[in-house]
C-alpha cells in the first residue's frame, strides 16, 4: 500500500461489500493479524453501512469518501458521508438492558470494540468516521524503510 | 459467498441449516422471510443452525435479534446452534450471548423444546 489511498463510493449497499473488501486487502497487505483484519474490515463495513444508509440515505447524487492512511504507529481510515449529519447524544447505549432486544443501533459499538480509537464529528455536511488501528505486523514494520 | 438457507423437519422442529454471510441486504432479508413464512406456516419451534454462518455484521445480528422476538410473540421458541468463534465473540461482545438459548448439539436442541 502507498501511504495513502482514498476512494469515492456511490451511496449503494455494493459500496459496503467495497469498503469491507479494500479494508481487509491493505490491513492484510500492512501485516496485521488475521484477527486484526477481521476487527478492521468489519469496523469499516460498519462505518460504510452508517454513510450509506443513515447519511446518504442511499442517495444518488451523494458519495462515500473512504481513505487508508498508513502512519508511524498503524493504520487511520476515514469514511465520509454527505448527510445530515448524526445527533450522537441521540444513540442508544446497546448494552442497556432495555436495549438488548433492538434490532439497530450496534454499529458504532462494534466500531469502537474492534478499533483503537474511533473519531466521530457530525457536520451539517455529512460525517466523518476517523478509525485507527495502531501496530503493525512485522512484514509492515519491514516496509516501512523503503517507502 | 452470499447467503444460503434450507430447511428440515427434525420430530416436529424446523432446522433452518444456514451457510455464508448474514449481513445487510440479501442475507438479512432472506433470513428475515425465511422465519416470517416457517411461522406463517405453523412452524414454531425453530433451530437456527449458524455452523456454516462464517461473517455476520451488525444487520445480521439485527435479523437474529427479530427472528427471535418475532418468534417469540407469535408463541413459538427460537434456539441457535453451532455458533462458529466469530459469531460467538459478536454475540458476548454484544452481551446478547445469554439472550438466546445457544445450544451445541442439535439433538439436545431439538430436544430442549417445550
Amino acid at each position: 500500500m502507498e501511504q495513502s489511498v482514498s476512494y469515492t463510493f456511490d451511496s449503494t449497499l455494493d459500496t459496503v461489500d467495497h469498503a469491507e473488501e479494500q479494508a481487509t486487502r491493505i490491513a492484510t497487505e500492512l501485516g496485521f493479524s488475521d484477527e486484526e483484519v477481521m476487527q478492521i474490515s468489519m469496523a469499516v463495513r460498519e462505518g460504510a453501512v452508517n454513510a450509506v444508509l443513515h447519511g446518504n440515505a442511499y442517495a444518488p447524487d451523494k458519495k462515500v469518501m473512504l481513505a487508508f492512511e498508513r502512519t508511524a504507529d498503524g493504520l487511520v481510515i476515514t469514511i465520509r458521508d454527505q448527510g445530515r449529519g448524526i445527533d450522537l447524544g441521540s444513540i442508544p447505549n446497546p448494552l442497556a438492558p432495555e436495549n438488548l432486544l433492538k434490532t439497530s443501533g450496534r454499529g458504532i459499538f462494534l466500531m469502537r470494540s474492534f478499533m483503537d480509537e474511533v473519531e466521530i464529528r457530525p457536520s451539517q455536511t455529512g460525517t466523518e468516521v476517523k478509525l485507527i488501528k495502531h501496530g503493525r505486523g512485522s512484514s509492515a514494520a519491514g516496509k516501512e524503510g523503503s517507502q | 459467498m452470499s447467503m444460503k438457507l434450507s430447511t428440515r423437519q427434525v420430530d416436529g422442529v424446523t432446522i433452518v441449516d444456514c451457510s455464508g454471510r448474514i449481513t445487510l441486504g440479501e442475507g438479512s432479508v432472506m433470513m428475515r422471510d425465511t422465519v416470517r413464512d416457517l411461522l406463517a406456516k405453523g412452524n414454531k419451534k425453530i433451530v437456527l443452525n449458524l455452523g456454516e454462518v462464517n461473517y455476520i455484521d451488525s444487520s445480521g445480528i439485527g435479523e437474529l435479534v427479530s427472528a427471535y422476538t418475532t418468534t417469540k410473540n407469535q408463541g413459538g421458541e427460537l434456539k441457535l446452534l453451532h455458533l462458529t468463534k466469530k459469531v460467538h465473540d459478536l454475540l458476548q461482545i454484544t452481551k446478547l450471548y445469554t439472550v438466546f438459548d445457544v445450544k451445541d448439539d442439535e439433538a439436545a436442541a431439538v430436544k430442549g423444546f417445550k
